[in-house]
């Protein structure tokens, strides 16, 4: 939405260096802007700052208390602090409290390695025997596909509600029940299904920490096992980016980008979930040539010979207009390229079409 | 596209898919956004919660008319009529945008005549929309600040296809809302890269870059390029070489990455001719109703397995990224140089970023992109030198028509190619489901999406279902008078009275099998939002 933000340029001052930001930014979004970190759980660039965390609190030189950087507007003149000994105090009370209660089984855990309050304890030196509290016990009963959801693991941060409810305006889950006992669920704990949910995981794309994970991935891999590449979608025109998450020639799981330019870190279910098709088992992995009603396998050569013989074949039976080619939005820039360059420079003639029409 | 293009210029989105958050009004004509490009609709949703006005056009109660302030829900095949009804009320109340009419477009007279019988009165005859809709539509449009039209295959898929979108041109040019950040058409792209695919020139008619093969100096200009004497004349269009095929005059064909035997309407027609082939190579990823007539089959090689780029919706130039080796060794690009240089034409290239350097040496709106410069974001065509940086937004100073005007398009009303009567009494709309893909070829093989949508449903409404006798998820015949499918029935009050949908995502449910042969003249589009069909219980 850069083409908004035509509001007026103010300067501040953050760590004793000035910056210059446009007004009504929040604090926060000026530090990131600038490369200045600032640790957050319930905040989803996605969404609607809610200061829910206080993970974010910074000191704001004539303020007395620390204020949450991610729901205050930076001001002209504001002298910033992001990290001193108070602070430090405050986010690891916060992150020891959210410990107390949580399972604390990273070893067994989907997101250990890319884990926010795995992270933060190690940041802020956050014990969990800090508070040693109530743990909850409750049964896992999701039987769906495609989302895990252990409300064990949930910090209560609200994101995976708040993307449902606000972006996707679904409306599968919401914070239910209270105290102790709140946890983000479904309508009467009902399981997910097609009756309920989308299944576009921006729950999942959400979650800070292991509450919420792709259920088709469990088991395949973690953060630094997978090579992670950012590529293009391949179903709609839309034109999403993510990471592709592959393990031994395999992809396993797909990630969000949240820097992508058109879906800043948002899928659908086909994006977010669609990948299993490419190592299917019932995949073509050779060439094959008619063979009576059937096909038999043949090398590369063979087959590329074979063909190549054909069409120079036809067309010199019956006329180089005989012969042309169908491409497809299916293939990449340079293959359709390639494909009407073979059309026109090969066979001799313009008959070659994509499917754009039909 | 060719519609857009008549009008406009070019046959492409005019602005970028995160301005649609920044619209207030949002009218969505033909495009069920939700289902078919789930992330475009978060930015509707976005626009939603800043207070955006939303107008659907559709004739099926589709999940966005939850949020609509007008629900246009005109019969199929009748969009033009409804298009000049809107354009009747703002001329009438004098709405129009004068100063643009007059700076930046021509033929607004002519229009202006010609939607003067289109009084909301006869086009609710028309289209079966009420007319105080028709009326409070057009005025929501055309008193917006910024209003922006989503439009999709529900346009196009039409025998008026070309006219439809001429005719969306239309509405937005009458108020001015083109041009301008937030304020534009966007036509929402069924597939990742069918921009993309247009862009380079597979097309009988065009090199890459819409530079036509006619024009004896641009044909220059690939020649020396390519070091080969080329064809000035036409070629022919993916249906007309079945159609030539089935005549016994076309002969050999390779197609690549394409499903005609399933997702072509009239399918026993594309059977045939396929059959007719001497000679038929294939290039897919899975065996397909396509890859049963074919002589040679070569193993394709999925997104994930090759660089390359993809042109998105909002004609964004973005990276495709190698993460696993091809499983069967070769991509495509590889195969077809191959294929040339065996041949007698070489072919031969180390990497697809070579590829793209020559595309952007001969394409004057690629220009300027080449692989160092897609890292990160990607490049908006057109995209002219290797310091432009893209284009957000289309037409904010001159429409890329000769001239630099926008030009309007008279159109009357036509029927559809084909009308229900006493036989066949239902119109059959088909189109995509959220959770699958085209032929399903690539979504019905994820266990967890087979596990959630398993088969085919056949949208119908609960009074039509009552007359006939047929309950909830019971098997029904379909028929049209090309062929018959069997499919269970699902009652919702999507589809309206006398209307029913299918998709095209399931091979035990061919539903073109019932699709019509008409189509558009100008770009050979398929009339698949239109057939008649009778729907029955079985013997």
């Amino acid at each position: 939405m850069e083409t908004t933000l035509d509001t007026a340029l103010i300067k501040a001052t953050i760590n004793g260096k000035e910056i210059t930001a446009h007004e009504g930014s929040s604090i926060l979004e000026v530090c990131r802007d600038n490369g200045i970190y600032i640790p957050t759980l319930c905040y989803d660039e996605r969404l609607e700052a809610y200061g829910g965390c206080r993970l974010c609190v910074v000191e704001v030189k004539g303020v007395a208390r620390p204020l949450s950087s991610c729901t205050t507007p930076l001001q002209k003149g504001m002298d910033i602090i992001t990290e001193s000994e108070n602070l430090t105090k405050l986010r690891s009370t916060i992150v020891s409290l959210l410990l107390s209660d949580h399972p604390n089984d990273c070893m067994f855990c989907e997101k250990a390695g890319s884990c926010t309050l795995q992270d933060l304890a190690y940041r802020y030196g956050a014990r969990s025997d800090t508070y040693a509290g109530e743990k909850r016990n409750i049964p896992i009963t999701d039987v769906n596909p495609f989302i895990y959801f252990d409300p064990n693991k949930c910090i209560l941060c609200g994101r995976c509600v708040n993307i449902c409810q606000n972006l996707v305006k679904v409306g599968t889950i919401d914070m239910t029940r209270r105290g102790f006992q709140s946890r983000p669920d479904t309508a009467f704990g009902r399981s997910r299904s097609a009756d309920n949910c989308v299944f576009c995981g921006q729950c999942i794309s959400a979650c800070p920490v292991g509450a919420l994970v792709e259920k088709p991935s469990m088991g395949k891999g973690r953060g630094r096992e997978l090579k992670q590449v950012r590529t293009t979608c391949t179903y709609c025109g839309t034109g999403c980016n993510f990471f592709l998450n592959v393990r031994d020639n395999q992809v396993v799981r797909v990630t969000s980008d949240y820097s992508a330019p058109v879906n800043k870190g948002n899928l659908c279910i086909k994006g977010r979930f669609g990948y299993e098709f490419i190592n299917h088992e019932s995949r073509i992995r050779t060439p094959l040539i008619r063979d009576g009603e059937g096909f038999r396998e043949a090398s590369w050569d063979e087959a590329l010979d074979y063909t190549a013989g054909k069409f120079k074949e036809i067309r010199q039976k019956y006329g180089s207009e005989s012969v042309g080619a169908f491409s497809s939005s299916r293939c990449t820039n340079e293959e359709n390229y390639l494909i009407s360059k073979w059309v026109r420079a090969a066979l001799g003639n313009n008959n070659v079409d994509n499917c754009a029409r039909v | 596209m060719a519609g857009l293009a008549t009008s406009l210029g070019a046959g492409a989105a005019s602005n970028s898919f995160d301005q649609i958050s920044g619209a207030d009004l949002l009218l969505i004509f033909g495009s069920n956004t939700t289902e078919g490009h789930p992330i475009v609709s978060l930015q509707v949703n976005e626009a939603i919660n800043r207070g955006a006005k939303i107008i659907v056009g559709d004739p099926r109660k589709i999940e966005m008319v939850r949020f609509a302030d007008v629900w246009l829900n005109l019969k199929p095949g009748t969009n033009i009529a409804l298009l000049n009804g809107l354009i009747h009320v703002i001329v009438k109340e004098g709405l129009q945008n004068e100063n643009f009419i007059k700076n930046r477009t021509e033929g607004f007279d002519e229009l202006k005549e010609l939607v003067k019988d289109y009084t909301p009165e006869r086009v609710q005859e028309i289209t079966g929309v009420n007319r105080e809709k028709i009326i409070k539509a057009a005025r929501l449009y055309a008193e917006a600040k910024n209003a922006m039209i989503l439009y999709g295959l529900g346009v196009t898929e039409h025998r008026m296809g070309t006219e439809n979108a001429m005719s969306i041109a239309n509405l937005a040019l009458t108020c001015g809302h083109i041009g301008r950040p937030f304020t534009g058409i966007m036509a929402l792209r069924g597939q990742n890269n069918v921009q993309g695919a247009s862009d380079m020139g597979p097309a009988p008619n065009i090199f890459p870059g819409y530079q036509p093969v006619t024009n004896p100096e641009i044909r220059e200009r690939f020649e020396k390029a390519w070091n080969v004497k080329l064809s000035p004349k036409i070629g022919l269009k993916s249906v007309e070489m079945l159609d030539e095929a089935k005549k016994g005059a076309f002969k050999g064909l390779l197609i690549m990455g394409e499903d005609p035997g399933q997702t072509d309407p009239d399918l026993h027609h594309v059977w045939d001719a396929l059959k007719s082939l001497e000679f038929l190579a294939v290039i897919d990823i899975f065996h397909t109703e396509t890859t049963r007539f074919a002589h040679v089959i070569f193993p394709g090689a999925s997104f994930a397995e090759k660089d390359g780029t993809f042109t998105n919706g909002e004609r964004r130039i973005q990276r495709v990224r190698k993460a696993i080796e091809p499983l069967s060794g070769l991509a495509e690009w590889q195969i077809l140089c191959e294929l040339s240089s065996r041949m007698g034409y070489p072919m031969k290239y180390n990497h697809p970023s070579e590829v793209m350097d020559e595309i952007a040496s001969l394409t004057p709106i690629y220009a300027g992109v080449s692989y160092d410069r897609l890292e990160s974001g990607g490049l908006q065509w057109p995209c002219p030198s290797r310091e432009h940086p893209g284009t957000e937004t289309l037409y904010t100073s001159a429409f890329s028509r000769a001239g630099g005007l926008a030009k309007f398009v008279p159109l009357e009303h036509r029927q559809s190619g084909e009308t229900t009567d006493l036989e066949y009494p239902f119109i059959l709309i088909t189109g995509r489901r959220r959770e699958h893909y085209n032929n399903g070829s690539m979504t019905r093989r994820v266990k967890g999406i087979m596990e959630l949508y398993p088969e085919e449903i056949l949208e119908l409404n609960q009074e039509d279902a009552d007359r006939l006798n047929i309950k909830d998820k019971e098997t029904v015949r379909v028929s049209s008078r090309r062929g018959e499918i069997m499919v269970k029935a699902g009652i919702m009050e999507r589809s309206q009275q006398g209307q029913v949908f299918l998709s095209f995502h399931y091979p035990d449910a061919l539903s073109n099998l019932l699709t019509s042969e008409h189509r558009d003249p100008i770009t050979g589009t398929p009339e698949y939002k239109v057939c008649a069909v009778k729907v029955e219980k079985p013997d």
